[in-house]
């Protein structure tokens, strides 16, 4: 889904972010979530979802660059009517860190 | 134990809601749910000609209502058709639920006759939207679209209905209650404070209002804070209507077609307090330049509006309603001589100009002579181009609801079925739509529901056989190479209107115009009014695509 945008703009140079969402756990949930990330041509560079001990709940790892555009992104995050609540950490956090074994 | 199928499930629950009239157009994946709706003895189903119509129908009820109203379509091109409206009603904000069919559960994502992903094509111009999975989810998800519709800023929402949904018996205990809106968000106590303290301290403030305001029912609450403030106070599109055009302190539209002085006036103050607007390019033209030396204060119930497009000074996040109650008493009582009296002097030396007014030939003139062959209970819609702007320059809005047009989205064609569907919420009232050549053939197909449903639904045709705004834009900033806007044949509207059963009216061949409009305006049921508008007639003052508000050309 963000594959689909030609040319995201340039973001190395930026600072991670990671956010944790928790939404309710049914399928268009992502659809919703990708979906407003891609068409403001704004890259997600990681992706991770688990359902959460209550099913019908779900938590969602993003891990994004903050650029000037974030604060308005994560305030529409927050009103998707299937996002519970959107926490922000910084790069330090360790859930994409330890994810990187099974992609190198 | 209740015991029912799907589709009559929705109809009890949509009856329960309080909805009494449906738009829309039936197909084979919406039958069973149209089948349960011949048996409704409490709604009424309209038929529209296309689903486009049907879902602007909806929107030219709530519109007028203020409350969220449905259109039905069925799967496919059905659902496809609908998207316009759809994505009008979210730049718009009007609340709105859409019911479309789908193919069965077992169907989907088959490519099955009249299969679409609607719910997908759906996601970024809804609040929100929903895929039914079985009957019994039903009982959640129609209140819960009509809540989320109406709560907050209210927009679109969308439910897909597979076929085997409408037809799947349901058993349950009791009906869910019908939706009330959310509570609105608590307003910051210390923020109110702030933002009485940055008015009572100003010198040079501007009261900036918008759509929000008329969706939470505030217009009162405005004239009053801009009388106990002494704010001069200028509206957006949206927003025509708030204060009355002849308040002394009403300084009508601001940004691209809004008078010189308005704009003026913005570029001189030191605080701009803007309610339930959010900052759109072509009200505050270039960002940057927009009220560069004002503070601003920004009170909206979208928290994503604030800081948005301007950093707020002072960001308020609640209804606006519950807000001006809380800053009216905290705001002191001012006169504002100085600076009022320089408004008044721009005002005088930079007027909005609107030649041949007495002319009800001339676009003006014919917006003016309208204006006084009805009263201010009169609703007026409008489509898109040179006509939408020349109405909201010339016509004397004077209450909230009286003025529906398409503001965000721009919609072409928005005006006839919106004023069908304005007619339908307010039968008493006549109905008003104003529109150009370009965008009547838009909907066209339209007159046949109108002529159908017999509303007081009067159409004003300006016709200069072109697309005149683009027409215009071209002449201006595209060095008069003139491409694709003008149109070769020149159909006679008059013609069609009585092929679909409608009485006409030509001002062009009319001894006396005046009297020939009065008469027809104040005549009973459907008209269309029909007069020619010269090509070279340009909506000014107009401030280039992309320039600061002051940089206006003309006018």
């Amino acid at each position: 889904m963000i594959e689909q945008v030609a040319e995201p703009l340039q973001q190395s140079g930026f600072a991670k972010v990671v956010l944790e969402l928790e939404v309710n756990n049914h399928p268009g949930v992502m659809s919703h979530i990708c979906n407003l990330f891609a068409r403001r041509a704004f890259n997600v560079e990681g992706i991770l979802c688990m359902p959460l001990s209550d099913p019908r709940r779900s938590r969602i790892w993003l891990l994004v660059f903050e650029d000037q555009r974030l604060e308005q992104m994560v305030l529409q995050v927050e009103k998707l009517v299937d996002v519970l609540s959107v926490r922000r950490h910084g790069a330090e956090h360790e859930v994409f860190e330890r994810l990187e074994k099974f992609f190198y | 134990m209740i015991q029912m199928t799907g589709a009559e499930l929705i109809l009890r629950l949509l009856e329960r809601q309080g909805i009494r009239t449906v738009a829309g157009i039936p197909g084979g994946a919406i039958l069973p749910l149209y089948d349960a709706l011949s048996n409704s003895k409490l709604i009424r189903h309209v038929l529209a000609r296309h689903e486009q119509g049907a879902g602007f129908i909806a929107q030219g009820m709530a519109r007028v209502s203020g409350r969220p109203e449905v259109c039905f379509a069925s799967s496919g091109p059905g659902a496809t058709n609908l998207v316009t409206a759809i994505a009008d009603a979210h730049l718009d904000s009007i609340p709105m639920v859409a019911i479309t069919g789908q193919v069965p559960l077992s169907m989907i994502g088959t490519d099955a006759f009249q299969e679409a992903d609607i719910y997908g094509m759906t996601v970024p111009v809804t609040k929100h939207n929903f895929l039914v999975r079985s009957a019994a989810e039903l009982l959640e998800v129609i209140p819960d679209a009509f809540r989320l519709a109406m709560s907050g800023r209210p927009g679109p929402v969308l439910i897909d209905i597979p076929k085997d949904v409408q037809t799947q018996v349901v058993s349950f205990d009791a009906f869910p209650l019908p939706a009330i809106p959310d509570a609105a968000p608590a307003s910051d106590p210390d923020a109110i404070e702030e933002a009485a303290r940055l008015i009572n301290a100003a010198e040079r403030p501007v009261l900036y209002v918008g759509g929000g305001v008329i969706h939470s029912g505030a217009a009162q609450q405005i004239v009053m804070l801009a009388e106990r403030a002494g704010l001069p106070t200028t509206m957006t599109l949206m927003a025509l209507g708030v204060m009355p055009i002849d308040h002394p302190l009403s300084l009508g539209m601001l940004g691209m077609h809004g008078a010189r002085y308005t704009n003026f006036i913005l570029e001189e103050s030191d605080l701009l307090i803007c309610v339930g607007a959010r900052f759109d390019d072509r009200a505050i033209g270039k960002a940057a330049q927009f009220c560069p030396r004002a503070k601003i204060v920004h009170i909206d119930i979208d928290p994503s509006e604030l800081h948005k497009i301007r950093n707020a000074h002072v960001a308020i996040n609640g209804d606006v309603g519950v807000v001006l109650d809380a800053l009216l008493p905290r705001v002191n009582i001012r006169l504002r001589k100085r600076w009022l009296s320089h408004v008044g002097s721009l005002k005088s030396r930079f007027p909005l100009h609107m030649p041949r007014l007495e002319d009800p030939r001339s676009p003006y003139g014919l917006v003016q002579a309208v204006a006084c062959a009805v009263s201010d209970e009169a609703v007026v819609t409008t489509d898109v181009g040179q006509h939408q702007m020349w109405v909201a320059q010339a016509y004397p809005f004077r209450r909230p609801r009286q003025w529906l047009t398409s503001g965000g989205f721009g919609t072409m064609g928005f005006g006839l079925p919106v004023a069908v569907g304005a007619a339908l919420a307010a039968p008493a009232r006549t109905v008003i739509c104003f529109t150009g050549d370009g965008s009547f053939k838009m909907n066209i197909q339209e007159l046949a529901t109108l002529a159908e449903e017999g509303l007081n639904v009067k159409i004003v045709l300006m016709n200069n056989n072109s697309l005149g705004l683009v027409y215009q834009q071209q002449s201006l900033f595209y060095g008069k190479r003139v491409f694709a806007s003008k149109y070769q044949g020149a159909p006679d509207f008059l013609k069609i209107a009585g092929g679909f059963g409608i009485d006409g009216v030509d001002l062009d061949t009319a001894r006396n115009p005046r009297a020939a409009l009065a008469q027809a305006l104040n005549a009973p049921g459907p008209c269309l009014i029909h007069a020619s508008i010269d090509r070279e007639e340009f909506v000014y003052p107009m401030v280039p695509p992309g320039g600061a508000n002051t940089e206006m050309i003309g006018g």
